[in-house]
């Protein structure tokens, strides 16, 4: 088998090409077949499943623009897919916007409200930046607990929790999110394809290239005439818009959105996600929350089929869990950051550079 | 002047202060691991409650032995220092050294991973319950109430001394930390690497004993907060973790790498929590140190004490 030694480029146009090699776009359409095959094979609690997965690499595709591409630490995650939950869910409440609107309302909203909390980012980088994002976190977090308006009534009981209507498009109460699934899954995954794709994009153009020159080398960046304070903060709007949508869809698959879901846990969780995926890639955040949301759940079902149906070992079992899984999630963490830094996406390449370069591998 | 008001100061002060210490404690080993290796640690709050639990486990056994209180808590303490040093040495050596020279976010989410390990076997061990302590490491003298009666007041102001604990402990560690690195070889040696690592090891100082000394170091000093806030809480519980994340402002406020930074910062963030809640809203506690730190960082982006970085391409 003839082993090319490289991509020659005759044009232009080849040059500027995404994806370059037959392979690839035979790939991009087996990616794009699954995308469409799957709402018609899987039942119900898995399309959910998928569901989750969509969003969550919605959000980490978000969060890798600015931690992964920037340079910019953020443990300001689950602030940043409040702000987007929380707009879309009150525009939804106070002011019966059809949920189209409401997404992209949120997402700039959302976008408008991260480049405010980067701003500190013009004279604050690495760990203070973390922390300064931290203190995001937690303020967006007591914002919510303790700002009454946004919190709502279940069955006449006030809550933390806002109730979200599901507005109905065109009247039609099928057209609403939060009872329909594949719907949900329709509109998710055509927002993760051009999510994917603009940020793929975005990484070709002057903007995208002050951002990873900014994460390489501030100093650097800042003396070969990118706008270091214009960029950062440009950085965290790109980011919050993405996550934003990322945040409002989270409003829109749910019946009720409550501060629990965007603790600082979930920023964690966020980060595990580019980090186990690759940082600084967009195949890779979906790689990562791909595996971040099914990890738990797969843990779940291997230790239930274990524990059989015996009530003491069920029981056993139920107590184990939460800990299992917390343990397991750290120890890949530690394990990924330890033997292989730049994560799945790395591997996947190594993997695919073994069989193309085989039997004479360097 | 009104006495309930000044009866009001004077607890609030009170619990500002003794909340300080702790606050002080924790934030101490925070900036002791940051200075000599530049990591800042996340799984600060789980080492807590890991030395919490196994103080609580410590303090079982003694009980069980059916031994003076006094003796039992020396006995327990004492054993407790030597399970933390194993477990920063293990944690240095397993967890931390691969990671040295790789990317800050890398060595953030290494300890943030360690922080879900640590909890996960924590939980496993010991259940999800607070679990309250046998008996009181309180010494004698210290236990029970203060009362003093104000004038016209006709009110006692009931202070639990125990919390002068707090302040007890950290003033002795601090002395001790200052002696340690004042007038040791490994003190001295620990500075030195601080201060350029480069230089430290050509002049012939082993970094990686400096390490594992400092992991060593700053897992005693969490698992004694730990066991402090089970004494000052009652019981040792899941919560534990929650207390180190309260000194994260702690830190920023003194910068970074200033060990007097950590002290003055937490003495200043305590109060600043316990006046914002008792004066204005008690659900303001959570959120007062966040925006002060917000704003400090705006005008001294390296904390108020923090060695301002001068930075080359």
């Amino acid at each position: 088998m003839a082993t090319q030694s490289g991509i020659y480029h005759e044009t232009y146009g080849s040059d500027m090409q995404l994806r370059p090699t037959t392979m690839q776009r035979v790939r991009l359409a087996l990616v794009a077949a699954l995308l469409v095959v799957i709402p018609f094979v899987v039942d119900s609690s898995t399309q959910r499943l998928v569901n989750t997965v969509v969003i969550a690499s919605i959000g980490a595709i978000g969060l890798n623009v600015l931690v992964g591409f920037t340079g910019q630490i953020s443990l300001g995650q689950g602030a940043f897919l409040a702000i987007g939950a929380y707009a879309c869910g009150l525009l939804q409440v106070y002011f019966a916007v059809p949920w189209p609107i409401a997404l992209l309302a949120a997402a700039f909203i959302s976008a408008l409200l991260g480049g405010l909390i980067g701003l500190p980012s013009l004279r604050l980088k690495g760990l203070y930046l973390a922390v300064a994002t931290l203190a995001a976190q937690q303020i967006v977090e007591w914002v919510i607990i303790n700002w009454d308006p946004i919190d709502g009534e279940i069955n006449g009981r006030a809550t933390d929790a806002l109730r979200i209507p599901g507005n109905a498009l065109f009247g039609n109460a099928d057209l609403r999110l939060n009872n329909n699934d594949t719907l949900f899954y329709v509109v998710a995954a055509a927002i993760l394809v051009v999510v994917a794709m603009a940020t793929t994009n975005l990484f070709r153009t002057h903007i995208g290239r002050a951002f990873v020159a900014i994460r390489d080398q501030d100093i650097a960046a800042e003396v070969m005439g990118v706008n270091l304070y214009r960029y950062k903060v440009l950085a965290f709007m790109v980011s919050s818009f993405i996550v934003g949508i990322a945040g409002g869809l989270l409003a829109l698959q749910s019946t009720a959105i409550s501060f629990e879901r965007f603790t600082l846990s979930v920023s964690i969780e966020y980060l595990a996600m580019i980090i186990i995926g690759g940082l600084g890639t967009v195949s890779g955040s979906i790689y990562g929350a791909a595996f971040i949301v099914v990890l738990p759940e797969l843990l779940r079902s291997v230790g239930r089929a274990l524990a059989g149906t015996d009530p003491a070992s069920l029981s056993e079992f139920n107590r184990v869990l939460p800990f299992v899984q917390e343990g397991v999630f750290g120890v890949v963490i530690v394990v990924t950051l330890i033997i292989e830094p730049e994560g799945i996406q790395r591997i996947w390449r190594t993997i695919k550079d073994y069989f193309r370069l085989w039997p004479f591998s360097y | 002047m009104d006495p309930n008001e000044v009866l009001k100061f004077l607890r609030l002060t009170y619990t500002g202060l003794s909340d300080g210490a702790l606050l002080a404690l924790i934030a101490l080993g925070l900036v002791l691991v940051f200075k000599s290796t530049d990591v800042i640690n996340f799984a600060h709050g789980e080492f807590m409650l890991l030395g919490g639990f196994v103080g609580y486990q410590l303090l079982t056994i003694t009980a069980g032995w059916g031994i003076d209180p006094t003796l039992g808590t020396i006995i327990s303490v004492a054993a407790l220092v030597v399970a933390m040093v194993i477990v920063g040495t293990l944690v240095e050596r397993l967890v931390l050294r691969p990671l040295i020279g790789e990317q800050i976010i890398s060595v953030i989410m290494v300890t943030i991973g360690l922080s879900s390990i640590i909890d996960a076997i924590v939980g496993l061990a010991w259940g999800t319950i607070p679990q309250p302590l046998p008996y009181s490491i309180v010494p004698e003298a210290l236990a029970g109430r203060w009362q003093i009666e104000m004038e016209g007041a006709r009110r006692p102001l009931n202070l639990p001394q125990e919390a002068m604990l707090t302040i007890l402990v950290v003033v002795i560690l601090v002395v001790l930390l200052m002696l340690f690195f004042k007038r040791s070889k490994y003190g001295i040696a620990m500075r030195a690497t601080a201060d350029d690592q480069q230089a430290a090891m050509s002049m012939g100082i082993s970094i990686r004993v400096v390490f594992g000394l400092t992991w060593s170091m700053t897992a005693v000093l969490a698992g004694l907060a730990g066991l402090l806030i089970g004494e000052l809480t009652n019981a040792v519980g899941g919560d534990i973790p929650v207390v180190g994340l309260r000194a994260f402002p702690v830190i920023i406020l003194g910068g970074l790498d200033s060990i007097a930074g950590a002290i003055v910062g937490g003495f200043s963030i305590a109060m600043l929590e316990t006046y914002a809640s008792g004066y204005v809203h008690p659900s303001l506690k959570n959120v007062v140190p966040y925006v002060a730190l917000l704003i400090i960082l705006m005008i001294k982006p390296y904390g108020l004490f923090g060695q301002k970085r001068i930075e080359r391409v």
